[in-house]
């Protein structure tokens, strides 16, 4: 892409591909090394970050307190009833997992196409998934009623008899979660292997020496290890790929599966995946715009990487878009009454704000991505990933409320009315996340250097093997 | 606490990945086998120079994957056809459609956890201790940006002397003894 509408002798362009740089210029390994690692190393925690996350965990003290209100008096603190039996909990299980998904994807999938401008972004992508999963994970959980007996859900040999039936997407359900929460940390721990070396190596304090040289599990760098290594990422890119798009598509059977209108549809699957991925993005668009203000990243997390997202975004929303449009053709299509009534109800029933939020947040908004500097300014893009996030949302909102509520028969009809239980319980997670995202930007490196390494020009071994003077630092 | 005494091998340190690969062929054409490079991020031409061409990793990972496969295929067959047969709306119990979707998730757990440790493994890591952690300056280079070949004394062609002489022709920054 041309640039010609950004300043000339800005140093962030590169003067040969008149592109935005994927790292700064003029860093070494050493620089790159240095600028991550003093984040975590550094014996002075910034005050904004005890005030973050003090607020962060304020708000993730609500869900303690929902959660136990819950154990204690059970499902009915809920708003869930017949016939709206999936609420909030399944609204946020949705949106959480959704999310999660922009990390496998920018992790995996943009390393199977050697994107490598995403190696800066990667590892924070990364462990919000691992925080959104764990997010997502607690909601099936609180749900069943009786979380204390949720390992009845694995097969294992019991007293009673009794094996689960695998003919059900719930079940599926679990496989797939529980695989994709398995496969995303081991993926994330062993990216970050080479890097705890690093910070072992660095470390001035005993504790961290004794920490990180713990984890790092003894590496030292070998070029041995290091092809297996490589190896080993590849196969796992090349695993999480088929996982993660495997694991939303297994949520939308929980709906497509159903015969209830508005969710029996096999549009359901690719539009559940597109969304989700539309979403994570935009969280790690939410992350990543006031982590590197606030720690100087912007040499390394560049306008490039802003922009890229911003175009990933604007593709897979078109693709939402186009699923929402199927849904509405298909209702008409479909020639079914109830189909019928459902998307009018959806659109202009009791609940069709809803319906109407998520159009503005999702297609009529975001269609401002398509300007170019709109995409490279990051405070407007942290603004479009609120909308964006809220967007998706409302979307689960639309689909488990709204296909529920009224259903075939009108005096089994109802509505559906949240209780402060579960805003407290969906704030409360945010509060967790949030969390989980400030002690990892506080112990662990948040961009994996051995990769920045790779990314600099010094990494090229040259042909000619005359020892060059002073190109090493 | 070290099982051996002695000499692990010589280490030289050097600026450049250029510089690295240039001696590190130069040592295997001497006749130079035990030896590693050491690098701060993948260098794949190092690995080449000192003849190391393929891992075991893939193997690992397919084996793992078809383990995930039969065993969650057969569990659900087991369960559904011997175990807990159920008529679910008049649903044969052998669905195998339906369990290919916990089959699937499965083959990629079983091959992801088996690529992961299977590499851990080959690498020989978790390691508590290795004598080139001894080096003075190992570990303020090799993670962050300096290039190390050792030769190691296990070497049949290694022989103090000779051998540093030899690695001092690269004019590395330095080259150390490494003890065990």
């Amino acid at each position: 892409m041309a640039t010609k509408d950004a300043p000339v002798n800005d140093p962030m362009i590169d003067p040969v591909t008149g592109e935005y740089r994927v790292i700064g210029p003029g860093h070494t390994f050493k620089s790159v090394t240095e600028k991550v690692s003093r984040i975590v190393l550094t014996p002075h925690t910034p005050l904004g970050w005890y005030g973050g996350f003090m607020l962060a965990g304020g708000v993730a003290t609500l869900l303690l307190i929902a959660v136990t209100w819950l154990f204690l008096k059970g499902v009915g603190i809920w708003a869930i009833t017949i016939p709206v039996a999936w609420g909030f909990a399944i609204i946020n299980f949705v949106w959480w997992i959704g999310i999660g998904h922009a990390g496998t994807l920018i992790s995996a999938i943009l390393l199977l196409f050697k994107q490598s401008w995403r190696n800066s972004i990667n590892r924070f992508a990364e462990a919000m998934t691992l925080f959104a999963v764990v997010c997502a994970g607690m909601f099936p959980l609180i749900h069943v009623g009786r979380p204390w007996l949720g390992y009845w859900l694995f097969p294992y040999p019991n007293t009673m008899n009794y094996w689960p039936q695998f003919r059900s997407p719930l079940l599926w359900d679990v496989f797939a979660v529980s695989t994709y929460a398995t496969i995303s940390v081991v993926f994330w721990y062993i990216g970050l292997i080479p890097d705890l070396g690093t910070m072992r190596d660095r470390s001035k304090s005993r504790l961290g020496q004794f920490a990180y040289g713990l984890f790092s599990l003894g590496w030292r760098g070998s070029v041995r290890h290091w092809v297996r290594y490589e190896t080993a990422s590849l196969l796992l890119a090349g695993l999480a790929t088929p996982l993660v798009l495997s694991v939303h598509t297994v949520i939308s059977f929980d709906f497509a599966v159903a015969l209830v209108p508005g969710w029996h549809t096999t549009i359901f699957p690719p539009y559940f995946v597109a969304g989700a991925i539309y979403s994570g993005f935009a969280m790690v668009i939410t992350l990543a715009v006031p982590i590197r203000k606030f720690y100087h990243l912007e040499d390394l997390i560049t306008i490039r990487h802003i922009d890229n997202m911003g175009k990933v975004m604007l593709a897979t929303g078109l693709i939402v878009a186009y699923g929402y449009s199927t849904e509405v053709f298909m209702s008409w299509y479909s020639a079914s009454h109830w189909e019928y009534f459902m998307m009018w109800n959806r659109m202009f029933g009791p609940i069709g704000w809803s319906y109407w939020c998520l159009i503005a947040c999702n297609i009529a908004i975001p269609q401002l991505l398509w300007l170019r500097k709109f995409r490279v300014n990051p405070g407007l893009m942290f603004l479009m990933s609120l909308v964006i996030n809220t967007g998706m949302w409302f979307e689960r909102f639309v689909i488990v409320v709204t296909s529920l509520y009224r259903d075939y028969l009108p005096s089994s009809w109802g509505t559906y009315r949240a209780t402060r239980w579960d805003y407290a319980t969906y704030v409360g997670t945010l509060g967790l996340f949030t969390v989980l995202f400030f002690l990892f930007i506080r112990l662990l490196p948040m961009i994996p250097m051995s990769e920045l390494r790779i990314m600099l020009p010094q990494a090229k071994v040259r042909e000619e093997a005359e020892p060059i003077p002073g190109a090493g630092d | 606490m070290p099982v051996r005494e002695g000499t692990y091998g010589l280490l030289a340190e050097f600026d450049t990945p250029s510089q690295l690969v240039h001696a590190a062929k130069t040592a295997y054409s001497s006749g130079y086998r035990r030896m590693d490079c050491y690098t701060p991020y993948p260098c794949e031409e190092a690995a080449e120079a000192i003849g190391f061409h393929r891992d075991e990793v893939s193997l690992v990972c397919l084996i793992g994957g078809l383990l995930g496969i039969c065993a969650m295929f057969g569990l659900e067959t087991w369960i559904s056809v011997w175990a807990y047969p159920l008529n679910i709306a008049g649903r044969p119990y052998y669905s195998w459609p339906a369990f290919i979707v916990p089959a699937y998730e499965w083959t990629i757990l079983f091959a992801g956890l088996s690529a992961a440790f299977g590499m851990l493994a080959l690498n020989g890591l978790p390691t508590l201790y290795h004598p080139l952690f001894n080096a003075p300056n190992f570990r303020s280079g090799a993670t962050t940006d300096k290039f190390f070949l050792c030769l190691e004394a296990d070497d049949p062609k290694f022989e103090v002397a000779g051998s540093r002489a030899f690695l001092e022709g690269f004019s590395p920054v330095s080259v150390v003894e490494v003890e065990y």
